[in-house]
């Protein structure tokens, strides 16, 4: 990692999938207490939160006392998520995040994969400038071109409350571009060069060749670049007037700082609305934790 | 560009049946566009992107802070005059965005060696045969993954006055609660962030363990270094390129907080003593309609971060 160059730190985490074949390292001390009693005290302050998160959401009225880190029976009730759906429209809110993520995702796959390729395998005019310009955007934080993107998104086009102008700022993950750079840039030309000679166009090449080569990168790409839009607040905060144009995070922010108040167990909506939020992306960690598990932003950043 | 694209055939047909003409006209061609003028096509759309929603705002955003720039009503347009540097006087005048950058100075001096000792700790932990090892590596990975919207609200739901944190701390917690008191807020947001963040870093440090030569350990041990010493001078010095990289993202991460001090402190309360300079870009730019003052303001967080990213990265390279 000597040529670390830092992207912004909700997209720097690249797993890489080549991790796997990677041997345990063999224990130095076998079994030592020491670990477990560490590990386990760190998974503690890692998952109460979340735990936390869950009892919160269910209990009829919020028990902030240490008694309500266990869920009584008594005080158990699911109407809070019927009461942070009634503010929100939860289902509208889901489908926003959905639209939003779901045109990021398309749009990584399609255009990301293409660039991609084309920065690691062809030879074309004005592929250094590309790159140069792809490397600067991963340093540059997003939070410089808000006031920018607002004249242009919002004032000039007029896209202000469309889903169009919520994707478009994130709708090619570079970071995935980069992955995806690094993958094909280690597959053997000579095996593009047979399929060219045998008269394959080069977007034959890249489908029929390249992708099925490269498919955990790809998984491990979609992973990254699901959650980034997923996750996002501040600009879709930006461009959202409209209540029905909403993304969950920011639906549920606004719940938190101006509506929570008049609601019988405020806390408890939030957490119902937090746990809708959260469900997704953790179940997809869960079920993809082998994507995950060796995370090296060196092969993102590597030049 | 299409046009010159399709114009290449797919199979270049052996120079020795063109005409001399046709492969001159080729070489040029070739040494215009390179040897696969397709990737032009490929990229096509990743370089718009790039020009349309990068290159083009990063311009505006320096070409406004020179001017004074308001929003007006569709339609409607207003001379917009060139103000020198007067932009940026008023940004480095301002008594809030001092605070703001004071706070980012306290979010640092709490983040990075939380995050160094507690990630090295667990890193080290994990860097063995362990019971269910994977447990442990998602459950520290989830609170990186997951939005800071539902985060926050649960930090705000455990540190609100009367809440769970200061039940169990009973009378050793502070007076006014956390976020609204003068001293914790900001400390409070960057626990926030240490706990949030730590995932990645226990990640990053356990992969630098691997690469430490187990060599170096048994050397140590024969030589009959005691654990704190092999700790200090092969663990150290072995994942050091892992601690730069935990300071230098911790200045991005500080320079890019919003989310906390807008929802966890209800916008930098208490009297600013918990406001970000991205919470003031937002607050001037597009509350009050300053958006000269907020491109100013992002210009100057922006050179500083990639200031500091150069330096480091000067100061690495002279150590190699």
């Amino acid at each position: 990692m000597t040529q670390t160059v830092p992207a912004a730190p909700g997209v720097t985490a690249v797993p890489a999938a080549a991790s796997d074949d990677v041997p345990e390292i063999e224990p130095r001390v076998p079994r030592s207490w020491w670990r477990l009693i560490a590990l386990v005290l760190g998974a503690l302050l890692f998952l109460f939160p979340f735990y936390y998160m869950v009892v919160g959401s269910l209990q009829r009225t919020a028990n902030t006392a240490l008694s309500g880190v266990i869920p009584w029976p008594g005080n158990l009730t699911l109407h809070n998520y019927s009461q942070i759906n009634a503010a929100l429209s939860l289902g509208k809110a889901l489908l926003n995040s959905a639209i939003f993520t779901g045109g990021v995702l398309l749009g990584t796959l399609v255009f990301g994969v293409l660039a991609g390729y084309a920065l690691a395998q062809l030879r074309f005019r004005g592929r250094g400038l590309v790159f140069a310009f792809m490397l600067l955007l991963l340093m540059v934080p997003f939070q410089l071109l808000i006031i920018p993107l607002y004249v242009l998104i919002v004032r000039d086009y007029g896209l202000g409350d469309s889903y169009l102008g919520m994707i478009a700022p994130f709708a090619i993950n570079s970071t995935a571009v980069f992955i995806f750079r690094q993958f094909f840039l280690h597959l053997p030309k000579e095996l593009f060069d047979a399929a060219r000679i045998d008269g394959a166009s080069e977007l034959r090449v890249l489908t029929r060749v390249a992708l099925p080569l490269v498919r955990p990168a790809v998984l491990t790409a979609m992973l990254l670049t699901f959650i980034g839009p997923w996750n996002e607040f501040l600009w879709p905060l930006l461009i959202t007037k409209q209540q029905s144009m909403q993304p969950l995070t920011v639906a549920l922010a606004n719940y938190i700082s101006t509506v929570s108040g008049v609601a019988t167990n405020p806390y408890g909506a939030i957490m119902a609305g937090a746990v809708v939020l959260a469900v997704p992306v953790v179940v997809l960690v869960i079920v993809f934790q082998r994507h995950f598990v060796s995370v090296n932003i060196g092969s993102a950043v590597k030049g | 560009m299409t046009s010159i694209a399709s114009r290449r055939p797919k199979l270049p047909p052996p120079e020795g049946e063109l005409a001399p003409g046709q492969v001159r006209a080729q070489r040029v061609l070739r040494a215009a566009l390179g040897r696969h003028p397709i990737g032009m096509l490929f990229s096509a759309p990743y370089a718009f992107f790039i020009a349309v929603l990068f290159a083009y705002p990063l311009g505006l955003a320096v070409w406004i802070s020179f001017h004074r720039y308001f929003f007006t009503a569709p339609g409607v347009s207003v001379p917009r005059p060139y103000v020198g540097l007067a932009n940026y006087d008023a940004v480095l005048d301002d008594p809030a965005v001092r605070q703001a950058f004071l706070n980012i100075l306290i979010f640092l001096v709490i983040n990075v060696p939380l995050t160094v000792m507690l990630s090295l700790l667990l890193a080290t932990a994990l860097n063995a045969v362990i019971p269910f090892r994977a447990f442990f590596r998602t459950s520290f990975f989830v609170p990186y993954v997951t939005a800071s919207v539902a985060t926050v609200g649960v930090w705000l739901f455990m540190f609100s006055s009367g809440g769970i944190i200061s039940n169990l701390l009973g009378p050793l917690a502070p007076h006014p609660s956390w976020l609204v008191n003068e001293q914790w807020a900001m400390p409070t947001i960057a626990i926030y962030v240490t706990w949030k963040g730590l995932g990645i870093f226990i990640l990053l440090y356990l992969a630098a363990l691997q690469g430490v030569p187990k060599e170096l350990y048994e050397a140590a041990e024969v030589d009959g270094a005691s654990w704190w010493h092999r700790f200090r001078s092969v663990t150290v010095p072995g994942v050091r390129q892992v601690t730069t990289l935990v300071t230098l993202l911790a200045v991005i991460t500080g320079a890019n907080l919003f989310t906390e001090p807008y929802l966890l402190t209800g916008g930098g309360a208490p009297n600013g003593k918990s406001t970000s300079p991205v919470l003031q870009i937002y607050e001037t730019g597009i509350e009050q309609n300053h958006p000269d003052f907020a491109s100013a303001l992002g210009v100057i967080l922006v050179v500083g971060v990639l200031l500091i990213v150069g330096i480091q990265q000067l100061v690495q390279r002279r150590q190699a």
